[in-house]
């Protein structure tokens, strides 16, 4: 089935940056998660809401800077009202209520986005010249595969940081292992949820700006909509308990889908979906509590 | 522990279903259409609710079965004249085959649970966030198959040419077949195990219950009505594959949360009010007090739903058919 694979050094350099910006991605989706219990189904949503504001930046002749500016105080905006509006009512209903919420506001901002920007929506076009290649080695590079890694190094050093070495950090860590403990022991709720937050928002900029360039530069009311359920799939298949896991797992599925989408012809590439979430389910199967955990330290059903 | 439901309990639902069918009788055909469709996503949360509402397991996969159902009662009732010229890729036996109405609708039940059966046979090992992943990853799936393979339906066309008979009178029929089914189920000794399971899974565990058993029995029951759901729709109008998908999807879990996820009067409440909201208010937009507003009801009903979910996250029937004590509802840290 896979026997036309072409495999070339670009199909793997373009992989590794779609892999890079899921994990970013998955971080985002995990650290709510860890201390929310909470799937925030609405994070494609932010990611379409900042790349909105590049493509609007654009259409005004804002400097770059200013689009990028813009697209992080967009994005960070919406998820702090996220956060104040929605989760936070909604803290202590079951994970399946919150859930089905943060459908309800996906589908609430992409309505809201179809409504102002009707369904082609926009093109943002700003960073457009990273799409160049550069040539290292005899292979041609985009400028974004250099730029996605980079960036994605950056924002994961700088949280292992935050999260090893600072205060806020140290709650965190200890509200994502056991929240009421962590809370009797004198941590504050609010400002752990909304830190994280903040830092799963900042995270969702990036990944929105990276996009434009890396995927596509029509920004449309879907817009990482698709990157979003490839990522969360990711995310539940490495372990959503653990961060270092789910990035691992949101990092080798966007590897997957670069690779065989670049590596197959076109007419077994169609079916790429199936393959990977037919890969997904036998994973499940296979070890309910993530690939890349240890024994016994996945989801169990608490009893 | 919760008593089984007295058969009245059963009244509740089948007066809402049909009463929306007698209303729709008194409007004007345009208007009908919205009173057919709110029936038909009756009996998908019926559908939803029969496997979440008594397992507790989120499932985002129900769709595939609706979407299921609508291409087996789709393909089998399009007449056999138009039918190579609008799916000329068609695999022989399909091609060469048409039934009536009511067998495309009876044989779309049967392949929707088939196919959830065996969908279920390994997902039901899963539970918790992992089973929700799971079954998304089989929308993907089927979406993805629907879309592309031309032996087994009109791939990205939409399906046209199939005969429009699913009216109030199919449609209600249809609901109310959901509603009993799903009444029946919960009052049998498979839902009551599978609703002790979901109350206590550790003393469920202890008196010899068959999680699994139980779980996979009701996926594959809540599977034959999405696979009728399916049908009724297709007989309704030309769908295509992206009108079976994740839209949907979000809408009709909506509506099962928002109606109360816990009780089957919840999931026909739920189905009925988001409907009711979002087609009066698409009809407000066609020459309505929303008439320069056009696209704006969309945003209402995504308001509409999170204000609700925010507001009483039990949903609006706090998981209560009529008269019957109300269940707690299990609170999760934080």
């Amino acid at each position: 089935m896979i026997a036309g694979l072409t495999v070339d050094w670009q199909t793997v350099t373009d992989a590794v940056a779609l892999g890079a910006i899921y994990a970013l991605m998955a971080v985002g989706i995990g650290l709510v998660f860890g201390v929310l219990r909470l799937v925030n189904f609405a994070y494609g949503q932010l990611i379409m809401a900042g790349a909105f504001a590049l493509a609007l930046a654009g259409e005004w002749n804002w400097p770059v800077w200013g689009g990028i500016l813009l697209c992080f105080a967009v994005v960070l905006v919406l998820s702090l009202l996220m956060d104040r509006l929605v989760f936070r009512p909604l803290r202590t209903e079951s994970p399946a209520v919150m859930l089905v919420a943060t459908f309800a506001v996906a589908f609430l901002l992409q309505s809201i986005a179809l409504l102002k920007f009707g369904g082609l929506g926009r093109t943002a076009l700003s960073l457009a010249s990273l799409e160049r290649p550069v040539t290292i080695a005899g292979v041609d590079i985009r400028k974004i595969t250099i730029v996605a890694v980079a960036a994605t190094v950056v924002c994961l050093v700088t949280l292992l940081v935050i999260l090893e070495r600072t205060e806020v950090g140290l709650h965190m860590r200890a509200a994502a292992m056991d929240f009421r403990t962590a809370r009797l022991l004198g941590v504050r709720a609010s400002r752990v949820i909304g830190g994280a937050v903040l830092i799963s928002g900042f995270l969702a900029a990036v990944a929105a700006i990276m996009l434009t360039v890396e995927e596509t530069s029509q920004v449309t009311p879907a817009f990482g909509l698709d990157d979003t359920i490839i990522v969360l799939a990711g995310v539940v298949v490495g372990g959503l308990n653990r961060l270092l896991p789910a990035t691992l797992g949101g990092f080798a599925i966007g590897f997957a889908y670069g690779f065989l989408g670049g590596a197959l012809s076109s007419n077994q590439s169609q079916y790429l979906p199936s393959f990977v979430f037919g890969a997904v389910i036998v994973v499940l199967v296979l070890r309910p509590g993530g690939l890349f955990t240890r024994h016994g330290q996945g989801a169990i059903e608490r009893v | 522990m919760r008593r089984v439901e007295p058969v009245t309990a059963l009244i509740g639902p089948l007066a809402l279903v049909g009463l929306t069918a007698l209303l729709g009788t008194a409007t004007s055909l345009s208007t009908r259409t919205y009173f057919i469709t709110a029936l038909i996503n009756v009996a998908i949360v019926v559908a939803l609710y029969l496997f979440i509402g008594n397992s507790g397991v989120l499932s985002f996969g129900h769709i595939s079965f609706v979407a299921v159902g609508a291409w087996t009662a789709g393909v089998l009732a399009v007449p056999a004249a138009p039918k190579a010229a609008i799916m000329p890729g068609l695999a022989h036996l399909l091609r060469t085959t048409t039934v009536g109405n009511v067998p495309s609708l009876a044989i779309a039940a049967g392949v929707g649970g088939i196919y959830a059966l065996v969908v279920g046979l390994p997902l039901m090992r899963l539970s918790g966030l992992t089973a929700g992943i799971a079954t998304f990853a089989i929308l993907e799936i089927t979406h993805n198959i629907l879309r592309y393979w031309e032996k087994i339906g009109p791939q990205l066309n939409a399906f046209s040419s199939v005969p429009a008979t699913t009216g109030l009178l199919q449609a209600g029929v249809g609901a109310a077949i959901a509603v009993v089914i799903a009444f029946a189920y919960q009052r049998t000794r498979f839902g009551r195990l599978l609703r002790a399971a979901r109350d206590d899974v550790a003393a469920a565990r202890a008196v010899g219950i068959s999680i699994y058993r139980q779980r996979l029995v009701a996926f594959a029951l809540s599977g034959a009505l999405a696979g009728l759901a399916g049908g009724l729709y297709i007989h309704l109008e030309p769908l295509g594959v992206e009108d079976l998908y994740l839209d949907l999807t979000f809408i009709t879990l909506a509506m099962l949360v928002i109606g109360g996820a816990n009780s089957l009067l919840g999931a026909v409440v739920g189905a009925l009010a988001v409907s009711g909201v979002n087609y009066s208010l698409a009809n407000a937009e066609n020459g309505g007090f929303l008439q320069h507003y056009p696209g704006t009801h969309l945003v209402v009903v995504g308001a509409f739903m999170a204000i609700v979910l925010v507001a009483r996250p039990s949903g609006l029937t706090g998981g209560r058919e009529l008269s019957v004590p109300r269940l707690q509802s299990d609170k999760v840290e934080p």
